[in-house]
């Protein structure tokens, strides 16, 4: 289904966009209070490298990825993409939330062409809008409302309403942490696939170990709050990956150590 | 998508002698009677208002008497003979039988009010005059009463197009900008709560006309509900939604148009809904003192000369008026609210 979509996609997708963070950290004023929230991070991402940011649960990863959203600016350190430091938010960074916020007064195509309608392009790109929607199986759905889809269908929406912008970073947050296990495992694939062909540089925030592993090229491992990095995996094999890859299989393992979770292991 | 209106989910017990009718049971006249009892009683019930209109003499004098019996006759051959041809008018019918126990109610309480007042004077008359006297306001004094009309919708739809504009405006400034907010946020305070009516004799001697003080007044009690919930409305909207436009490449005008304001439009139709409560309130008020056309004087007048049934004339229309306004704004609202019925899933 998606293969088919691809291949009928008129517009060519953006390449992906080499990422630089340098030394941010970060942190929040509750009530007076500083809480540091984010340690002198410092990696950088490839053009079109596909990385998993993994860590317990509150330390801090979404922040980094509102920061590389340009939703907010660090308090130190800086961001860059393709060397232009990151200063506000920009249409080639989109990001997928964990819920799919979606506007529920606008229809599934509306809510895909929110980014076009934004940038004042919609009048000119509106097939970008049907294979956006095209791409994600959702043809039929076009003129139904949010509160008409299922959990799956509108985080699917949502993948579309990023992907019409033809991003060049496409930010992850926890995209399918609220799903049902099966839609999960269907929708991860969906996503290496999309991946792949399009070539975005992909930054995923997960809880997942297993789904960090499956889809990423790289899985960055923090520690607990305030966030360091703790470890900088490499995951060597190609795609499409089998669950069952032994290989996988020991680098969960090694993962879970890291977060002190491999008891049961 | 299926989209069953709610109407028509109601209409379907409703067709239930259609559907014995198709599957070929025959219905025999008592069957077909107790079918459509209600409908049946409802027809008697108007024969028995005609019958009270004719079977005495009027302690008073009034002229349509014989008309009116001769419509309430007309009234109960129409139920019948709708009710009769049910399968022919579907719908229509339908619609009828629903409203069946109210027609029936309805004729019971006019035959009532008939025999208590026209013929026996069990209320005293004249401050109670019969359903003929009031059919007689409308056909004789109708240009009277229709340009009363006419100046209170006037009057009443200028003061809530200028309050309703002005205070979604207001609402959405202070929704959005802090320092709007801060500025306007105390005057609100201090002078909303404070009932319109409070501001007539400022307003009589401050504007140059009755009009334009009147409609300053309706203006006033339709902006400030208006404001209010407009600004409670655009507060109340999830970040994460100015979140996810931004990231697509929102700028702030796209913000406000559209997201703050369509995800604030329920809260809008409230303040719509309180400020037409309270500027009818304030139309009826101004009309009776400063304004000498509408509704208002009409029902002062009438007050005045010691004719009541011109009063209760009024009154009905007036309660027509209101309510039809109401239904008016709830039928806009379903229609660019039609995404709140989370009726349908799948």
């Amino acid at each position: 289904m998606v293969e088919q979509a691809l291949a009928r996609r008129v517009s060519p997708l953006a390449a992906g966009a080499a990422l630089d963070i340098e030394g941010v950290s970060h942190a929040f004023d509750i009530d007076g209070v500083v809480l540091p929230v984010l340690d002198d991070i410092s990696f950088s991402a490839g053009p079109g490298e596909f990385v998993a940011l993994l860590g317990p649960s509150g330390c801090g990863k979404s922040t980094l990825l509102r920061l590389v959203a340009g939703l907010e600016p660090p308090r130190s350190g800086g961001l860059r993409e393709d060397g232009e430091p990151i200063t506000g938010p920009f249409p080639s960074r989109v990001v997928v939330f964990q819920d799919p916020t979606l506007f529920p007064w606008r229809t599934v195509w509306d809510n895909v062409a929110l980014g076009l309608e934004a940038q004042g392009i919609l009048k000119r790109e509106r097939h970008r809008v049907d294979a956006a929607i095209d791409l994600v199986g959702l043809s039929a759905f076009r003129k139904a409302y949010p509160h008409q889809l299922s959990g799956g269908m509108a985080q699917r929406v949502a993948l579309a309403r990023a992907l019409v912008n033809d991003p060049k970073i496409l930010i992850l947050d926890e995209p399918l942490g609220k799903l049902d296990s099966l839609t999960r495992i269907t929708m991860q694939a969906e996503i290496a696939s999309l991946w792949q062909r399009s070539g975005f540089t992909t930054l995923l925030v997960t809880h997942d170990v297993e789904e960090a592993v499956f889809l990423a090229n790289r899985v960055i491992v923090f520690s607990d709050r305030p966030a360091r990095i703790k470890a900088d995996i490499a995951v060597d094999r190609p795609y499409p990956r089998h669950r069952g890859d032994p290989r996988l299989a020991a680098l969960r393992r090694h993962i879970l150590g890291l977060l002190g979770l491999d008891a049961t292991w | 998508m299926s989209t069953y209106s709610a109407s028509e989910i109601a209409a379907i017990p409703q067709s239930a002698d259609e559907g014995a009718a198709l599957a070929g049971r025959p219905l025999s006249p008592p069957a077909l009677l107790l079918e459509n009892g209600p409908a049946v009683f409802a027809s008697l019930a108007w024969v028995a208002f005609g019958l009270s209109c004719l079977l005495w003499e009027d302690l008073g004098d009034w002229s349509r008497t014989h008309a009116l019996a001769v419509a309430a006759f007309v009234i109960a051959g129409g139920i019948l003979a709708v009710t009769a041809s049910g399968k022919l008018l579907g719908r229509f019918a339908a619609g009828l039988q629903a409203r069946a126990p109210w027609l029936l109610a309805l004729g019971l309480f006019l035959s009532l009010w008939e025999v208590a007042t026209a013929k026996f004077a069990w209320l005293p008359l004249p401050f109670f005059p019969p359903p003929q006297a009031i059919i007689e306001v409308y056909t004789d004094d109708l240009p009277k009463l229709l340009d009363s009309v006419f100046a209170s919708v006037k009057l009443q739809l200028g003061g809530y197009a200028i309050g309703a504009a002005v205070g979604f405006l207001t609402g959405v400034s202070i929704g959005w900008s802090r320092s709007v907010g801060y500025w306007v946020h105390p005057v609100l305070r201090f002078i909303g709560p404070l009932p319109a009516t409070a501001w007539l004799p400022f307003a009589f001697f401050t504007f140059p006309s009755s009009w334009s003080a009147s409609t300053f007044l309706i203006a006033l009690a339709t902006g400030f509900p208006v404001t209010v919930l407009t600004w409670s409305g655009v507060a109340s909207v999830s970040n994460a939604y100015y979140d996810v436009a931004r990231t697509l490449g929102a700028r702030p005008s796209f913000l406000v148009l559209k997201v703050a304001i369509p995800a604030a439009l329920p809260h809008v139709f409230v303040g719509l809904f309180m400020g037409l409560g309270s500027s009818f309130a304030v139309l009826v008020v101004a009309e009776m003192i400063g304004v000498k056309a509408g509704l208002g004087w009409y029902l002062q007048w009438a007050q005045g000369w010691a004719a009541y049934s011109n009063m209760y004339a009024a009154l009905i229309v007036m309660s027509l008026l209101c309510s039809g306004a109401i239904t008016l704004l709830f039928r806009t609202r379903d229609r660019l609210l039609v995404w709140q019925k989370g009726v349908v899933k799948w």
